[in-house]
């Protein structure tokens, strides 16, 4: 009980916060931060939809995240499109894309999944890096354009961008929450538990699995869309294998196969790291330590190891309750328990 | 004929595994599979679930060909099964294992899951109810909310169970349902089989525990080195000269 008052407590305040956060700090360059976070955050959704839900870890969501950017950039600077319909399009291309590749790599299972996608991420990337004549190459694409208006609302401004992304990163965790916690997010889970057993249920796997791939990298398209639109330049390195790592480290460290763990995981990293700054490439000396040690001791992550924590707690309390019905109903095995002990 | 299978063969490279094996399920009764390590039963149960594609031969379920369908639709047809080991999701509740269970009967999809339509309440509701029948059948009311973790060997072989059921199938498949359960426990794990078929539902088990077998099926088919060398009820194969000397060695005459 307690957990749900908290539960149901906690999320709107997070919300207030969220809202609230630009006025209480006023300064931009957190505000910058801060939405970076919340852009990457959509990208660890979801891959944890995959991952975390299914059980298919996939290496190639930084590649389908450049696609989305870069979807994004050419259609709005090369081919001078509306800003909404580039954004749309953009998502249904990575869609697409994320469709036939899951096509042929959910063929495979566990780690030949993770090796086969990692290579698909790392073709994106090399396509994306070496076609000079359309994605200009290492020069990257300057000058794409901030998110259209929508009738007299514009986000011409850091604070509005701020706010377009919150509102889209909550409609976003609405969706993932709704999928979870429904009968398709069951399916997922079976499926992440034993293939086997899912297919003796009469789950469709393959199906199911396709669904998954696909939302996975509509989400990974969605974040790298509006990373084009706020940070305005792309470069070929946003498709790099490292920006896969770092969206992978977030889910690992906040929790993966967890409601809040991409929250929970992106805020503490990329704060962390900021305050880390003067260290430069250095400061990999004390997350790989930190990320090693969570990963041996808590495998669940700060959001998985509270929920297990809550989890056996609640069990005890059963138990117990149970046990305190057994005696009330028999006091004289209640009497015998006490003399023995 | 309930469930048959004509001649049905499966070679893994050289290694014969299921040996040309007619064999036929009675419908409403206990029928189970028996025969030494290694003999291909659970090769056997693989077929018919569709795990494995056959070499050759077919399988006919009330008169239609399932040989090759897969897994998930075969499920659909109304066969269940369970494996040797439960593969269960060991941290989630003995509830959650089992809602998903009915799933194959339902048909919402993910455009409901994200708006939340009448359809999914209606059919999550379904699911709970069928997890919360199928747990009182198999006598897991009292632990529905552990987790499976937590449980007995026993109890999670009902789990196991419990989810067959919930898929409301017509004929379930046990692997070794008494694996690893003391005899008491054996007795009840009898005890729900028999219940299982007074519900309507048909029973086909492998199992290694003789005198559980021997008082309780009604049909016993033995598989040696992938071959049936003996079909019929208890007495009869405690009397096979070939039984006996599939599980004691030595001629027959012996």
């Amino acid at each position: 009980m307690a957990n749900i008052i908290n539960k149901r407590f906690i999320i709107p305040v997070l919300i207030l916060f969220a809202i609230v956060f630009p006025f209480v700090t006023q300064n931009d360059y957190f505000i910058h931060v801060m939405t970076l976070s919340f852009i990457w955050m959509i990208g660890v959704y979801g891959l944890n939809l995959l991952a975390g839900y299914t059980g298919y870890l996939s290496l190639a969501h930084a590649g389908f995240f450049a696609v989305g950017a870069y979807s994004l950039g050419l259609l709005t600077v090369k081919a001078q499109m509306n800003f909404w319909l580039a954004f749309v399009l953009s998502l249904i291309i990575t869609s697409v894309l994320g469709f036939l590749i899951g096509l042929i790599a959910l063929r495979t299972k566990e780690h030949f999944f993770a090796i086969y996608t990692l290579c698909v991420g790392y073709i994106l990337y090399l396509i994306i890096d070496k076609w000079d004549s359309l994605t200009e190459g290492v020069r990257g694409l300057i000058g794409i354009p901030a998110p259209g208006n929508i009738g007299p609302i514009s986000f011409e401004t850091p604070l509005s961008q701020y706010y377009l992304v919150l509102a889209i990163l909550l409609v976003v965790i609405l969706i993932v929450y709704r999928i979870v916690h429904s009968l398709t997010g069951r399916t997922y889970i079976a499926i992440r538990n034993s293939e086997d057993l899912a297919l003796t249920i009469g789950i469709s796997t393959m199906k199911n699995k396709l669904e998954v791939f696909v939302l996975s990298t509509f989400f990974a398209g969605l974040s790298g869309a509006l990373y084009a639109s706020f940070i305005r330049f792309i470069g070929p390195d946003i498709g790099n294998i490292v920006i896969t790592f770092d969206l992978l480290t977030y889910l690992l460290i906040g929790g993966i196969g967890t409601l809040s763990g991409p929250i929970v995981g992106t805020v503490l990293v990329v704060w962390i790291s900021q305050q880390l700054q003067f260290l430069q490439d250095y400061r990999m000396l004390i997350f790989g330590p930190i990320l090693t040690l969570l990963v041996i001791f808590y495998p669940r992550g700060i959001a998985g190891s509270i929920a297990g924590w809550n989890a056996k707690r609640a069990e005890k309390k059963l138990a117990k309750a149970q046990q305190d019905e057994r005696f009330s109903q028999s006091p004289i095995s209640a009497e015998n328990q006490v003399k023995e002990g | 004929m309930f469930l048959e299978t004509k001649s049905l063969s499966k070679k893994f490279g050289g290694l014969t595994a299921v040996n040309n094996v007619d064999f036929t399920v009675e419908k409403g009764k206990i029928n189970a599979i028996i025969g030494p390590n290694g003999a291909g039963k659970s090769t056997f149960f693989n077929l018919i679930s569709g795990f494995h594609p056959p070499s050759s031969g077919s399988i006919i379920l009330k008169g239609q060909d399932i040989t090759r369908m897969p897994p998930n639709k075969i499920a659909e047809m109304g066969i269940a099964r369970t494996f040797q080991t439960t593969n269960l999701f060991e941290q989630s509740t003995v509830l959650d294992n089992v809602v998903v269970g009915h799933r194959l009967r339902t048909k919402s999809n993910l455009l409901d899951a994200v708006l939340r339509t009448k359809r999914l309440k209606r059919e999550e509701e379904q699911c709970r109810e069928k997890a919360l029948e199928v747990i009182n059948f198999t006598g897991l009311e009292k632990v529905a909310g552990k987790l499976v973790g937590s449980l007995t060997q026993e109890e999670k072989k009902r789990t196991a169970f419990a989810l067959a059921l919930a898929t409301d199938p017509e004929i379930v498949f046990l692997d070794e349902p008494a694996a690893g359960v003391n005899p008491d426990e054996t007795e009840g794990l009898a005890q729900l089989m028999k219940k299982m078929v007074d519900k309507g539902i048909t029973v086909c088990l492998i199992e290694h525990k003789m005198q559980m077998i021997m008082k309780l099926a009604d049909k016993i088919m033995v598989l040696n080195y992938g071959e049936k060398i003996a079909e019929g009820t208890a007495e009869e194969i405690q009397n096979d000269p070939a039984v006996i000397k599939a599980y004691l060695g030595g001629s027959a005459s012996a």
